[in-house]
């Protein structure tokens, strides 16, 4: 017999109340996470990434529809699911300043119910794994965020959950730190092959990092789901380009890019531009039906008085599966999708 | 470097079934858990001994010296300290424990808490037991300072039983913190108004600074349905004993009002908690941060 999905979703649907009209923050999500992935949830803000995992997390009903972890509902049996599971957000601020961080990952040993003595021996071996050795004795509310995160990671780490949810768990953490934290889950996961993970995100690297299979969501939606690889297959067919201008064009701009024959979608690309002494430099994402309507992009470019300083084609990425599926980049809506330093 | 270690049940689903005994035990565990920042507080926190002892105990002195200036009994200035110890507690049942999950909320530890696989009533008698003992130092500070600066003598005659009643005074005090740390969660940032609102009028019907007979009929209600008063009042009367002092009420009616208010703040408690989860999840605003 099959393991039992350790996250089951059917036809899962929350609506807000909101003024002046209710917001549908899940539009009936059907998802299956298998015992031991390291699932990714990949969209932006306001994707209803969030609102599954509180769900999830027996934080939220449903408004329609059902949901299990671990094979329990998440409506009527949360003490159950409660066992099993943890939690970590981004920018979390939980506990209390005053503590030590040993005293307080011990605090929350408690709420689990792990012995005294165990859980000290717990809290220790956690310190030391995340590397917050010369912290231990430090007061929270002196830590650093990177720190702080890392805390909150020993802290999810505390009862050894059977499933993990990461919520935008590296969200304004520095490059190190972040690299330290996304280690830390896969070493942790990896010394039991049977734990789950649930990581939301909008970082795209993050994702193609970590899980073993993703969902790109969007309002509500789950617009595609796979393993990294069958996602970018989904634009294989496409040709993308990178193109660098001298300048943005004018007349329409990227958008009028966008609408020439031939052109699926064309967005100003996240990384910047190497060459510091260009510094009205762009770079453009090209999706392209095939590579002969490049042609016409070029043409187009240098009619809006653009001129091309750079050209090459790229594999395709999971942000060109988003922009495939969504018709926008990350960063479009809320201007806030820069990819984590990896 | 150490590594991270393998769950030991073979399964999630045989992980979550629990004994009643680890579910008591983890419940008990956690009450502790909670408890021990406010315990530790006592040392980190050294700031809190000007706000919870030195201004409790001017505004004793306060009263002190108008009792002197009208030759009031001498009982009336024990009275004032018993008043200015128990204040302590009425402050930190307002502002530590009714306002607590309301900031709770706001530094996300509501959330790890409802997530958690304790009851959140652990975490309210842990917060009741932390304030408790984190207060009795204030309350013990402000009797010893005020009974030596002012020369209080006590006439004791059942110290066992002042000191259940001062326990059994505890339990609805607390409760009723208990119960308004939902209310308040509830009445989202109004919390902070209501807490300052509660303050003063409870000083007042508490009897804090006067005798609770003064107020006559009015008495009556009150030691019905505050804890503050109709602790204090009794309090009073077996720690002055000697000296003829009348309560409102006898002793042992008071003990009888004192223990059905412990049930009904406690049970009040319990059913204000199961609504506000209840809530949190159908509406998702009260774990939510900054909503």
């Amino acid at each position: 017999m099959p393991d039992e999905p350790a996250i089951h979703a059917r036809a899962l649907t929350r609506v807000y109340k909101a003024k002046p009209e209710p917001v549908t923050a899940l539009g009936g999500v059907d998802l299956d996470v298998q015992p031991g992935e390291y699932f990714g949830l990949l969209g932006p803000n306001g994707a209803g990434k969030t609102t599954l995992i509180k769900i999830l997390t027996t934080l939220l009903l449903p408004t329609s529809g059902t949901a299990k972890v671990a094979g329990f509902d998440v409506v009527s049996e949360t003490a159950k699911i409660r066992r099993v599971i943890n939690m970590v957000s981004g920018g979390e601020q939980s506990g209390y300043g005053l503590l030590t961080s040993r005293e307080q990952l011990w605090m929350f040993s408690q709420f689990y119910g792990l012995p005294n003595r165990e859980g000290w021996r717990r809290v220790d071996e956690l310190i030391e794994i995340t590397g917050l050795t010369e912290q231990r004795d430090q007061k929270v509310r002196t830590l650093s965020t990177g720190q702080r995160q890392k805390l909150n990671f020993a802290r999810g780490m505390l009862n050894d959950p059977w499933v993990l949810f990461l919520d935008e768990p590296t969200l304004g953490l520095d490059v190190a730190a972040a690299r330290d934290l996304r280690d830390h889950t896969l070493a942790w996961k990896a010394a039991a092959p049977a734990r789950t993970v649930l990581l939301t995100t909008h970082y795209m690297v993050e994702a193609e990092q970590l899980c073993d299979r993703i969902a790109i969501v969007d309002r509500g939606m789950i617009l595609a789901l796979g393993t990294p690889e069958e996602l970018r297959r989904r634009v294989q067919a496409e040709s993308i380009f990178r193109i660098e201008l001298d300048r943005l064009p004018q007349n329409g701009g990227i958008a009028a890019i966008g609408d020439l024959p031939g052109v699926l979608s064309a967005v100003r690309a996240d990384e910047e531009v190497a060459d510091a002494a260009g510094s009205d430099r762009v770079a453009l994402k090209v999706a392209l039906a095939d590579d002969s309507a490049m042609t016409s992009v070029v043409t187009a470019v240098a009619a809006r008085g653009s001129n091309l300083v750079g050209l090459a084609k790229s594999e395709p990425s999971l942000e060109d599966v988003f922009v495939e599926l969504v018709g926008r980049g990350f960063g479009d809506e809320d201007g806030s999708s820069k990819e984590p330093a990896s | 470097m150490t590594a991270y270690r393998a769950a030991p049940a073979t399964n999630a689903r045989e992980a979550a079934e629990w004994s009643t005994g680890r579910v008591i035990r983890t419940n008990l565990r956690a009450v502790i858990g909670r408890a021990y920042p406010r315990v530790i507080g006592l040392t980190r926190e050294p700031s809190w001994l000007f706000f919870e002892i030195f201004l409790p105990f001017l505004a004793v002195s306060a009263f002190v010296f108008v009792y002197r200036a009208l030759e009031a009994p001498e009982e009336y200035i024990g009275f004032v300290v018993l008043g200015g110890a128990l204040t302590a507690f009425w402050l930190n049942v307002v502002w530590m424990m009714a306002a607590q999950f309301y900031w709770e909320k706001d530094q996300g530890n509501l959330e790890l808490y409802f997530t958690a696989p304790m009851h959140l009533m652990s975490i309210l008698a842990g917060m009741a037991i932390g304030g408790l003992v984190m207060t009795s130092s204030r309350a013990l500070a402000v009797i010893g300072i005020g009974s030596l600066l002012y020369g209080v003598t006590y006439d004791i005659e059942q110290p066992l039983l002042l000191a259940g009643v001062f326990l059994l005074t505890m339990i609805p005090l607390y409760g009723m913190g208990m119960l308004f740390a939902s209310l308040f969660l509830l009445w989202g940032r109004e919390a902070y108004h209501l807490a300052e609102l509660l303050q003063e009028p409870i000083y007042f019907l508490g009897g804090v600074n006067f005798p609770l007979r003064a107020i006559g009929a009015v008495a009556g209600v009150v030691i019905a349905t505050l804890p503050l008063g109709v602790g204090l009042d009794a309090l009073r009367q077996l720690a002055f004993s000697g000296s003829g002092v009348q309560g409102v009420l006898p002793v042992d009616t008071e003990v009888l009002i004192l223990a059905a208010m412990g049930v009904i703040f406690l049970v009040a408690a319990r059913l204000a908690l199961r609504y506000l989860e209840h809530l949190a999840r159908r509406e998702g605003r009260l774990t939510l941060r900054w909503q």
